[in-house]
């Protein structure tokens, strides 16, 4: 396996540019594509769920809820929990924020499954995202630097980072999948056929709240990929995700 | 421009570009054809836990000890006519569930004959569209022998419950409250009429003198205080046509998920 510099289909898809620097192509089609569906649905998903959650704003651990003890409520007095411009639809209406929810959790899912059958036939996991042992040796190297803002250059940007690796793999393998899971669990239907399930999250009323934490460190997530972004170049980062090109400049050879 | 005004001015902008997409949002949502496309999922949810279930899968059934100590009562939790008082000052002694439409025998049936009928007890978690959940027992004399004693007619593909309760008062009374199911899930063994709750006759809150219990699906399908039951071959006549109170109100017939 190639170094993190050197990402293994880098290679031949160079384009120098005029001020000599250098685009490469980064994301191929079905990655641009899966990820902005994915970003889609995700927030939709954040935005309907948190207008199912206003139905009743208040979280339990276990099989069933505990009324009087909720291990977290949410609230307001007067009016809903979640404000209105962060709920789908941007009203009241539980109804309608399931439709929304549904439809796009199946978008979701079969945009994932695209997602995944491509990553793991191209080798993106093993070549892209899987962190090398040097780079796990030096991963408070990277944090350090992170913190301060400071993003690799030249050869070296052309792949992810230990900490982007661990983090996309985390979010793609962990979170996602996740969330579909305590979903599924929170069906009575799929509860008939799915019981073990129910019981890996120690219950229903567990797996809404493993819903919401998870959905809560997706939101975190995000936040923390769009300031990496901005402080990374947003147009230099936008452009490769959007067109597939990034551009780095190369560093000088002695 | 000063800063002052360029900062109104900005805040302006914002206002109003916040407002237009909230607006935009809500005259999306609010679309019909948005709201047909958004249905379709509702179909694949029922298609594809339809065969994931098959028609025997039974729900969890839990044990004394899980039963919760406060079960919540949502929607109704009192009809309060003058009708349905009368019956509950005596008991229920006087009330009969009908039961009609595409059947070979139309019955009437009091609390006693429904009590003399083999009966089942089941340990179940009600799960609330809401989001909450309770754990319940409840006796009840299976659904599928009502019907196989009243004998359904061929073209039968629906059973519908009609309830003594008006959750919202309406001129054309499509506020009373109705579901309706199909045979697969009337006929499925946990699928019952229920008259004990944690073992005692069900009390007024909770749908006396009979509710149904469906327990693959969500809370507002299991209909209260159930009077009258028909079998039908659709039930597009029936309130505003979807099939049930909350279902003419936007929410899913099918309420597996």
């Amino acid at each position: 396996m190639s170094g993190a510099a050197t990402p293994a289909q880098a290679a031949g898809s160079d384009r120098a540019l005029a001020d000599g620097r250098i685009a490469f192509y980064r994301h191929p089609l079905p990655v641009r594509l899966t990820h902005w569906v994915n970003a889609l649905c995700l927030w939709l998903l954040l935005m309907s769920g948190l207008q199912i959650l206003n139905a009743h704003p208040a979280l339990y651990w276990g099989e069933i809820s505990t009324f009087d003890q909720p291990l977290l409520s949410f609230g307001a007095a007067d009016g809903p929990a979640f404000p209105a411009w962060i709920t789908l639809p941007g009203f009241q209406d539980l109804a309608g924020g399931r439709s929304w929810h549904f439809f796009f959790a199946w978008l979701f899912v079969l945009n994932g499954l695209v997602y995944l059958g491509y990553a793991l036939r191209s080798g993106r996991v093993r070549n892209v995202l899987a962190p090398d042992r040097e780079q796990l040796r030096n991963i408070g190297r990277s944090l350090a630097d992170h913190l301060r803002l400071r993003f690799p250059h030249g050869d070296a940007a052309r792949g992810y980072n230990v900490l982007q690796k661990l983090s996309y793999l985390i979010v793609l393998f962990g979170l996602l999948p996740l969330m579909l899971l305590t979903g599924l669990t929170m069906s009575p239907a799929m509860d008939a056929r799915l019981q073990w399930l129910t019981a890996l999250f120690g219950g229903r009323q567990s797996a809404r709240t493993v819903h919401f934490f998870t959905a809560t460190a997706l939101v975190a997530f995000f936040l923390i990929h769009v300031l990496a972004v901005l402080a990374a170049g947003p147009l230099n980062e936008m452009r490769s995700i959007v067109t597939g090109w990034f551009v780095i400049k190369p560093e000088k050879r002695s | 421009m000063s800063s002052i005004t360029r900062r109104r001015w900005l805040q302006r902008t914002l206002t109003a570009l916040g407002g237009l997409t909230v607006s935009a949002c809500d005259r999306i949502s609010e679309s019909p054809r948005v709201n047909s496309t958004l249905d379709w999922a509702e179909e694949l949810n029922q298609r594809v836990q339809r065969v994931l279930l098959g028609r025997k899968a039974l729900a969890r059934e839990y044990t004394e000890k899980d039963i919760s100590r406060e079960f919540r009562a949502n929607g109704t939790t009192n009809p309060d006519t003058e009708e349905y008082n009368a019956l509950a000052k005596g008991r229920f002694v006087s009330w009969k569930l009908i039961v009609g439409g595409l059947v070979e025998r139309p019955l009437q049936l009091s609390l006693e004959e429904l009590r003399s009928m083999p009966s089942r007890t089941q340990i179940t978690r009600h799960d609330c569209v809401e989001g909450w959940s309770c754990i319940g027992k409840w006796k009840g004399v299976q659904l599928s022998r009502v019907i196989e004693r009243a004998g359904l007619k061929p073209n039968a593909r629906f059973i519908a419950f009609y309830c003594a309760d008006t959750l919202e008062l309406t001129l054309d009374g499509t506020g009373q409250y109705y579901e309706t199911i199909d045979l697969v899930d009337a006929l499925h063994p946990q699928t019952l009429l229920a008259y004990d709750m944690n073992d005692r006759p069900l009390d007024i809150a909770h749908g006396a003198p009979l509710r149904l219990r469906l327990e693959r699906q969500l809370g507002y399908k299991m209909a209260k205080y159930v009077m009258r039951i028909e079998a039908l071959e659709s039930f597009q006549k029936l309130g505003r046509g979807k099939g049930g109170y909350w279902e003419d109100r936007g929410y899913q017939w099918y309420a597996g998920i």
